[in-house]
């Protein structure tokens, strides 16, 4: 019974640390520019299909891990400058196209490089399992919840002590006065699309050796992390993270004790459910609206 | 002067008319006739969700889930129960427009993505009980679904038929009848919106919070737009159903809407001859890009995105201004 419980239960946080982290990515570029990312899950598939194919030709874990980070940073850099800056005057739904246009094409290019084939990525630690109570915590699990754990304090620090996490927020609080007050508002955009792709790649190679990866893997997860960016509030940090755990445990749950075939339905009647009853989500700010 | 043409609703559904009725001229095998029947059909569906987008300005990204809703209401009801096809395409529309209101009530009373995130939702639901419960749906592998039939008489794309003495066969016939479906949703779409519903539609769209004040009440036309332009999907996916005669889950699938909806914005949000284009070129582009063969998917989301960066009002309203623009030029030019 309780191992059963404990059993789902870390399958469910472990999950629910990547659906966070993919919100909070989420959540950073709709903050910043008020457009939906639908290109985020594709940051995830750069990070974890890059680190498999340099550790395949040689290259040591750790530079590999970096190197692909950077690589996803370098799309979130062409993304925000290529496609969202020169299409400026155009309206949201616009964007989103755009957004989904540059999924497609990058998913083609992945497919492209990788094939279409699922790649395995061993675990970043020893794959002796721990057991807890009679459940088995998988140690990868442990790196997916230290590391997601550090990135949220890094976040907190970024956005509260340093003057371009500052910036940021200034920008999305205003983008008129942000400008105002000298701030480049085109850089920190760019800057938001940077750190959205970093946090998005680094979820990827974390949870690359659990879910395998593959060059479509990003279109369920990147959804899944949008629902929990929604869950928790559209636009909250707080709120995303709450989301990403939320929504894991749940679907664990559900996977276990109900019906595995109903487990990515999930996430989609949480958020009906959420938007019925809580429609600013968990942790989303009452909107005031100017005329 | 062309302008006021386009604009003049009678006319553009004429022209419309015009052109869907010469295209068989340069039809020559049944391949492009279901090609373009199929183009008919989600051209029709694409212009109810524009009802949604370009006039009430929300997005829906399930409206897949209501199509593929009607296509297997439609095929279950006709293949196991023995229905005709009128009766299930009509009480489908029914059940899938109460569902609309259910879900969009209470959910458009709010500003902003919250429309768009329960559209996508409900339809990876739908998606995900078509997959699952296969006993009634078929499941991944799909089901069957009869011809269209009215009293008795059947339209099948392998039939052959004959009309004010000209021989058909069954994809000529199919595609008159679609584009004759394409026009009468056309035709009700822009009633609509030159009713008071439409004013107050636009009203909406301009500034939600002026048109409050003077009276309207936003939520409920909202929802009412929301409502029909899911039963134009369920209806559209019931036809698309009996035309293809098998369905599977992807008519339903979370791909399906995304491109349904980029039809609109590629199209030109708000223009209904816009919106028809955009369905036209996104339909033949895969037909196209397939000679690029491992490349499709590359040049494909590279086509899209340019498209939408340099023309950000869609195809047709971009297409218009630039032949407005040349004509004031030539007649400036001439004065």
């Amino acid at each position: 019974m309780l191992s059963e419980f404990l059993q789902y239960l870390f399958t469910g946080i472990t999950i629910g640390a990547t659906y966070a982290l993919i919100a909070l990515g989420f959540t950073l570029i709709y903050n910043a520019s008020h457009v939906i990312n639908f290109a985020q899950g594709e940051f995830l598939m750069i990070g974890g299909m890059t680190t498999v194919s340099l550790t395949a030709m040689g290259v040591p874990m750790l530079l590999a891990i970096i190197l692909a980070v950077l690589l996803a940073g370098v799309f979130g850099i062409l993304l925000q400058r290529f496609a969202i800056a020169p299409a400026k005057q155009a309206d949201v739904v616009t964007l989103i196209i755009i957004t989904i246009g540059a999924s497609i094409f990058i998913r083609g290019l992945a497919q492209l490089v990788w094939g279409k084939e699922y790649h395995v990525m061993p675990n970043f630690s020893s794959d002796e399992p721990i057991r807890i109570f009679g459940a088995v915590l998988n140690s990868q699990s442990l790196w997916v919840l230290g590391i997601g754990a550090v990135l949220v304090v890094a976040l907190v620090l970024f956005f509260t002590r340093t003057l371009i996490g500052k910036a940021i927020l200034a920008t999305s609080m205003n983008k008129e006065a942000a400008r105002l007050v000298g701030i480049r508002t085109q850089l920190v955009l760019m800057l938001a699309f940077m750190v959205s792709a970093l946090l998005g790649s680094i979820a990827g190679v974390v949870v690359a050796p659990i879910t395998f990866t593959s060059y479509d893997i990003g279109i369920m997860l990147g959804l899944k992390g949008f629902v929990a960016a929604a869950i928790g509030g559209l636009g909250s940090g707080v709120g995303a993270v709450v989301g990403g755990l939320l929504l894991g445990v749940v679907e664990a749950m559900t996977a276990g004790y109900i019906s595995s075939d109903y487990k990515d339905a999930v996430a989609f009647s949480m958020i009906l459910v959420v938007l019925f009853f809580m429609p600013r989500g968990l942790f989303g700010a009452k909107v005031v609206e100017r005329v | 002067m062309l302008n006021q043409f386009m604009q003049s609703r009678l006319r553009g559904l004429i022209v419309l008319a015009v052109i869907l009725y010469t295209i068989p001229a340069f039809l020559s095998n049944p391949f492009h006739y279901d090609l373009a029947t199929q183009m008919a059909i989600i051209a029709a569906t694409v212009v109810g969700l524009n009802l949604l987008v370009g006039f009430a300005g929300q997005i829906s990204l399930g409206h897949a889930g209501f199509f593929g809703l009607g296509a297997y209401f439609t095929g279950i009801m006709t293949g196991n129960y023995g229905w005709s096809a009128i009766p299930a395409l009509v009480v489908g529309g029914i059940l899938v427009g109460i569902l609309a209101w259910v879900v969009g009530r209470p959910i458009l009373r709010l500003k902003g993505h919250y429309l768009s995130m329960a559209t996508l939702a409900v339809g990876f639901i739908i998606a995900i009980v078509i997959n699952n419960e296969s006993q009634i749906t078929g499941g991944p592998d799909g089901m069957p679904v009869p011809p269209f039939d009215v009293f008795g008489w059947e339209l099948s794309p392998f039939g052959s038929y004959s009309l004010f003495g000209i021989e058909l066969n069954g994809s000529q016939a199919w595609y008159l009848f679609a584009a004759a479906v394409l026009l009468v949703a056309v035709w009700l779409a822009q009633n609509l919106i030159d009713s008071p519903i439409g004013r107050a539609l636009r009203s909406v769209h301009g500034s939600e919070v002026a048109a409050r004040v003077v009276g309207v009440n936003t939520a409920r036309y909202k929802s009412l737009v929301f409502v029909i332009s899911a039963i134009y999907a369920s209806v559209m996916g019931g036809l698309y159903a009996h035309f293809q005669g098998f369905i599977t889950p992807a008519v339903a699938s979370f791909d399906f809407s995304i491109v349904l909806i980029t039809m609109v914005v590629l199209g030109g949000m708000g223009s209904t001859m816009g919106v028809i284009l955009g369905a036209v070129v996104l339909k033949l582009l895969p037909q196209v890009l397939t000679h690029f063969q491992e490349m499709e998917a590359v040049m494909f989301g590279l086509i899209l995105m340019l498209t939408m960066i340099f023309m950000p009002k869609g195809l047709l309203p971009t297409l218009q201004m630039a032949v407005s623009k040349r004509l004031k030029k030539r007649a400036g030019g001439q004065a």
